[in-house]
């Protein structure tokens, strides 16, 4: 049953990307307007997105006709639970992360702002517009825009953040090339751009090689993108290097919206009956995920930059992720979407406190912490919930995903995968509980009184609201998971699971 | 079984998690009004429990069930006979404790005490919550949030010795509780619940060939923390910490935890009925009978007070587990009633271990010639604590090995009936010539006078040695012990 | 062999060229071969679906008189896709080339071997 043609589908695009160009603008004249217009766009996206959920989960699919052509020949928005689901998780922590932006900012990119928010909107605008979009070629267009704008916010960083920047250039540039390769060899086969109307036309094609190649194609490309391992060579620099207020950005969505059109590639345009298991890019997807969550672990543990850390445990957690498609049963893939939430959330809510950390200290490195939590307890104890549940530790939310991962492995009787996720959490908790009995549990360097009493030195408001409500999220989306589960991703499953 | 729905078991629960917050927030400034919030959520918490023997002892449950969280399971809590022993031994114990802790605390002058409060008042709410889990994934989160907030407390020395014990604790604890996930999430995925009842409800329903290897790792996972051998060098280790935490370690909350857990696994996830048919118990039953041989010639070599100690109470653990794995009447009653009673016991012999501490600053069991003329009170009661593991009328300890000894007759197991007796021998090995060299030997140095530990300190191993003594004539006094054991067992046997 | 090769000549030369590009991405010290290879990589993939429309006998895909069929037309659709691809590919190393300009700033050189060494 279809829903009408409501605006906030393509709302969704539009304001942030009007705004856009209206922050060069404004800027002229007043500075900081930046901040303030990017909030108010994402804000607004914000909304609609939640709109556009709330009509898909009690209508129906959303399709979106732009410029009222008609598909297969017109593009168009196409919103069900699943993208809905993925929209609202996008919004939510694109606005909680810009809300959290503006002290880091002032602090790393004073002379830039202007320019800085203005590249940062379109980014989000890219994001969004993977997620809405129902046609494969306006992906990659979106794609495009989303790469070039973090291509360009990342290299303004320092230390070797240039350098970062034009490896990912390359990198990711292959894996956008190949995912357009994929595309045309479809287009070849089929005649047809839509995601709909691929899906119709595809299964009489299924004995062709050319699908073969383009499914190939597609997987590689999005391997690339999203840093699956051993292709994520690009990831660790990236992250490090960026500016505090991009790596929050960029870590906690961007591999997940590439993961994202992972999932749309597998199991809408392709069915699952062919993609993940008469082509075995199931089997595939899940071995090469496993390897992803053990060596991400392992390297994460040799790091002593905190970001660094971080960069290594987000190519872990992709791992999970793509397992969880891999593993080709509802509960794997209700597993996925939920870490597509519970990480982002997770991520956004660590990346954060590294922005904190570089805002009061100017430093990255994990061994010059221990006492920190006199100076800034509740920036702190964020950190140890966002440990907590990356560790897996219950009632977290990186808990119940590693749940359903486990379960779904279980059902798929792939003894191995459970036992690399159980190995995982426990290298994940060498490194994370590592942090914590340094940051609390070590003495302080001589300086700090001992009754208790230190210099207390927290990070501005506009910072530490949007983390506390990372940090009650995180607990908060463990608690009501069955919620979410029931509610939304029990829907956003493809036929036949 | 009637069911009672009420607030009072999640109210125990949260108590102390409220208390925890005000805690942090009132922080070192007032020190006064922070111990206030301990020991008002201790009391509080223990009525709230104590109130609840009434209903269970009825034949009524009480439940509280909070939300669904996965699919088919639900965060639910549930007292039942046996969740409830466990609930008063933890609760009222925490009331001694506390009050201990402070003295302790302050005499000594240890830093982060906020820190210690904090995560003693949340360590309590995770014993409490695990005590009235009904189901297996509700035990889990609240055992890993025990393992958490115990963790600054074994490392709370700040030393890199404490830091390494704390390494060492996290390893075996975080390694075990993935066991014990793999198991719950394959016993999930093949039976579709987790939820304890009564004989256990797996028969039937798994796949032969697991059922082995379920028992085995869940048997391990819970036993890190009742420290089984070989899985049992945590425990040792950990007694860097300071006394009240050992007190706690061990009488308390996180040993107890595990055991308690085992005993879960085994009377109401299999079933004794289950276990004899699988012939499962027989392997794991002489494991634990080795650990308590081992263990209690270990500590007869320990110097270190409160190492030797520990020693005792794996000892101690492993007579439990093996009371509950005879599977007889008399076998699960004592291993029950041990398990409340040898809290009482141990906590009593930690106590005392603090208090010399604190007073003289001595840790070795060769320094205490003639402590006893010194601190009489303190030796008193410790003597009472030594006899009543090693099972001498008329303290408490008797009646659960008496029971536990039956257990074996009623079993046709011999060899465990030796293995209880040897276990009594090597406890009057070990704990008695502490006894005999406190009163009877003169005391190196300057001469003894009276010296007792500050009165916040003594109080409270008097109570609990005095409670001892009390159970040990009448086992059903207060806190009905053994009559909640007894419905617990006739529960199990019974068919549920 | 000979035939298949003779009538997909087209696909051959864009494999050809794309491993070109991919050569001189992955094998070239020069940030700016890179660069250059990159490019290449993707005029390649351009070329390739242009060559997808051609028709035999098909005339320009521009709507003239005296052409009424459809089918007399190229495809016209990939040239519509082609030309955003190479707006792409022309932002792409805009930003590419700001990037080697701030490397270049920083390190004065763009040889990557050097600049790794310049780093540590």
């Amino acid at each position: 049953m279809n829903a009408p043609q409501i605006p906030a589908a393509i709302l969704i695009i539009l304001i942030p990307l009007m705004t856009s160009y209206s922050i060069p603008l404004l800027g002229w004249r007043w500075r900081g307007a930046g901040y303030y217009l990017a909030l108010l766009a994402i804000g607004a996206s914000l909304v609609c997105s939640l709109i556009l959920l709330y009509t898909v989960l009690t209508v129906g699919t959303i399709h979106y006709h732009l410029g009222g052509w008609l598909p297969p020949w017109g593009i168009e928005y196409v919103i069900d639970p699943l993208n809905g689901f993925v929209g609202v998780v996008v919004c939510c922590l694109s606005f909680l992360v810009t809300l959290s932006s503006r002290a880091s900012v002032e602090k790393e990119l004073a002379d830039k702002k202007v320019r800085f928010y203005t590249i940062y909107l379109l980014l989000f605008t890219g994001l969004m517009g993977i997620t809405v979009t129902g046609d494969v070629f306006n992906l990659y267009v979106f794609l495009e825009i989303a790469s070039l704008t973090a291509y360009a916010l990342i290299a303004i960083g320092e230390d070797g953040a240039p350098l970062a920047a034009f490896n990912y250039i390359i990198m990711g540039t292959i894996g956008a090339c190949f995912y357009l390769l994929g595309v045309g060899y479809l287009y070849i086969m089929t005649g047809s751009l839509n995601i709909a109307d691929l899906a119709k036309l595809l299964p009489a094609l299924y004995g062709s090689k050319v699908v073969l190649v383009a499914l190939s194609f597609f997987l590689i490309g999005t391997a690339i993108k999203m840093g699956l391992f051993p292709l994520h060579v690009w990831l660790p620099d990236a992250y490090t290097y960026a500016p505090s207020a991009v790596s929050s950005f960029i870590a906690p969505l961007m591999t997940k919206v590439m993961a994202y059109i992972l999932i749309r590639v597998m199991i809408t345009v392709f069915e699952p009956s062919y993609s993940l298991k008469a082509v075995p890019a199931g089997t595939i997807l899940s071995w090469l995920a496993a390897a992803a969550i053990l060596a991400g672990s392992i390297l994460a543990i040799a790091q002593s930059d905190f970001k660094r850390m971080l960069a290594y445990s987000s190519v872990s957690q992709i791992g999970y992720i793509v397992l969880g498609v891999g593993l080709a049963n509802a509960t794997g893939l209700v597993g996925s979407l939920l870490h597509i939430l519970n990480h982002g959330f997770m991520k956004a809510c660590l990346f954060t406190v590294a922005a904190a950390l570089m805002l009061k200290t100017g430093g990255r490195n994990i061994y010059q912490l221990p006492g920190m939590h006199r100076r800034m307890p509740f920036t702190m104890a964020a950190l140890a919930i966002g440990a907590l549940s990356m560790v897996g530790v219950p009632p977290t939310c990186g808990f119940f995903s590693k749940w359903y991962l486990i379960l779904g492995a279980i059902e798929a009787g792939q003894w191995v995968f459970v036992g690399v996720i159980l190995l995982s959490s426990l290298l994940t908790a060498v490194y994370f509980m590592r942090m914590i009995e340094i940051i609390f549990l070590r003495p302080a360097p001589s300086g700090g009184n001992e009754s208790g009493e230190g210099v207390r030195d927290e990070i501005p408001l506009s910072m530490s609201v949007p983390l506390w409500i990372l940090a009650a999220g995180i607990l908060l989306l463990g608690l009501f998971n069955e919620r979410i589960v029931s509610g939304i991703l029990r829907l956003a499953l493809p036929a036949g699971y | 079984m009637e069911t009672i729905s009420s607030i009072k078991p999640l109210g125990a629960v949260l108590v102390s998690l409220i208390a925890a917050m005000l805690i942090l927030v009132t922080g070192d400034r007032h020190r006064n009004l922070r111990e206030t919030w301990t020991l008002l959520a201790a009391v509080i918490k223990f009525s709230l429990v104590f109130s609840l023997v009434g209903p269970v002892l009825e034949g009524r449950s009480v439940e509280t069930t909070l939300l669904t969280l996965v699919p088919g399971l639900k965060l639910q809590l549930r007292v039942d006979a046996f969740g409830l022993v466990f609930g008063l031994l933890a609760s009222g114990l925490w009331v001694l404790t506390s009050i201990y802790s402070v003295g302790y605390m302050r005499s000594l002058q240890e830093h982060a005490q906020t820190r210690y409060f904090f995560c003693f008042a949340l360590a309590l709410s995770a014993t409490m919550g695990i005590a009235f889990s009904a189901n297996l994934l509700t035990l889990y989160i609240f055992y890993e949030i025990l393992t958490l907030s115990t963790w600054p407390l074994v490392a709370h020395k700040e030393t890199p010795e404490a830091l390494a014990a704390g390494r060492k604790y996290l390893v075996y604890t975080l390694t075990s509780s993935t066991l014990i996930l793999f198991s719950a999430a394959a016993i999930f995925v093949q039976t579709g619940t987790l939820d304890f009842t009564p004989g256990g409800f797996l028969a039937g329903r798994v796949a032969e060939g697991m059922l082995p290897l379920l028992f085995a790792l869940l048997l391990f996972g819970f036993g890190v923390k009742a420290a089984i051998m070989p899985i049992h060098e945590w425990l040792p280790s950990a007694m860097i910490a300071p006394t009240p935490v050992s007190a706690l370690l061990h009488a308390v909350a996180v040993v107890k935890a595990g055991v308690f857990g085992c005993l879960r696994v085994i009377l109401y996830v299999f079933g004794p009925a289950l276990l004899i048919q699988k012939g499962l118990w027989f392997p794991f039953a002489l494991l634990v009978s080795f650990t308590i041989l081992a263990a209690g010639m270990i500590a007869l070599g320990e110097d270190n007070l409160k190492r030797r100690l520990a020693f005792s109470t794996i000892n101690s653990l492993s007579i439990i587990i093996l009371g509950a794995l005879l599977r007889s009447k008399s076998g699960i009653t004592g291993g029950i009633l041990h398990l409340a009673n040898h809290g009482f016991l141990k906590i009593t012999l930690f106590f005392c271990a603090g208090a010399i501490y604190v007073k003289t600053h001595k840790e070795l069991v060769s320094q205490l010639d003639g402590i006893g003329k010194q601190m009489p009170l303190t030796m008193a009661a410790f003597t009472i604590g030594a006899m009543g593991l090693a099972g001498i009328p008329p303290i408490n300890g008797f009646i659960s090995k008496w029971y536990l000894c039956l257990g074996a007759l009623e079993a046709h197991e011999m060899i465990f009936l030796v293995v209880f007796l040897l276990s009594a021998l090597l406890d009057v090995a070990f704990l008695f010539p502490i006894v005999y060299n406190a009163f009877f030997k003169d005391a190196r140095g300057k001469p003894p006078h009276f010296d007792e530990a500050p009165r916040a300190m003594l109080v409270p191993l008097m109570i609990t040695a005095l409670v001892s003594v009390i159970l040990g004539i009448y086992p059903d006094a207060f806190l009905r012990f053994f009559s909640l054991a007894a419905m617990a067992v006739q529960n199990i046997l019974g068919g549920g | 062999m000979i035939d298949s090769l003779m009538s997909k000549y087209n696909y051959w030369m864009y494999i050809v060229l794309m491993m070109i590009g991919f050569y001189a991405m992955i094998g070239k010290k020069n940030l700016v071969k890179k660069l250059i290879g990159m490019n290449i990589f993707q005029t390649a993939i351009i070329l390739y679906y242009i060559s997808i429309g051609v028709k035999k006998g098909g005339t320009l895909p521009v709507l003239m008189e005296g052409v009424p069929h459809a089918a007399a037309y190229v495809n016209p659709l990939p040239h519509v896709l082609m030309l955003t691809a190479i707006v792409v590919s022309v932002s792409t190393t805009g930003v590419a080339l700001a990037v080697l300009l701030l490397i270049y700033r920083r390190y004065k050189t763009l040889e990557e071997d050097e600049i790794l060494k310049l780093m540590r």
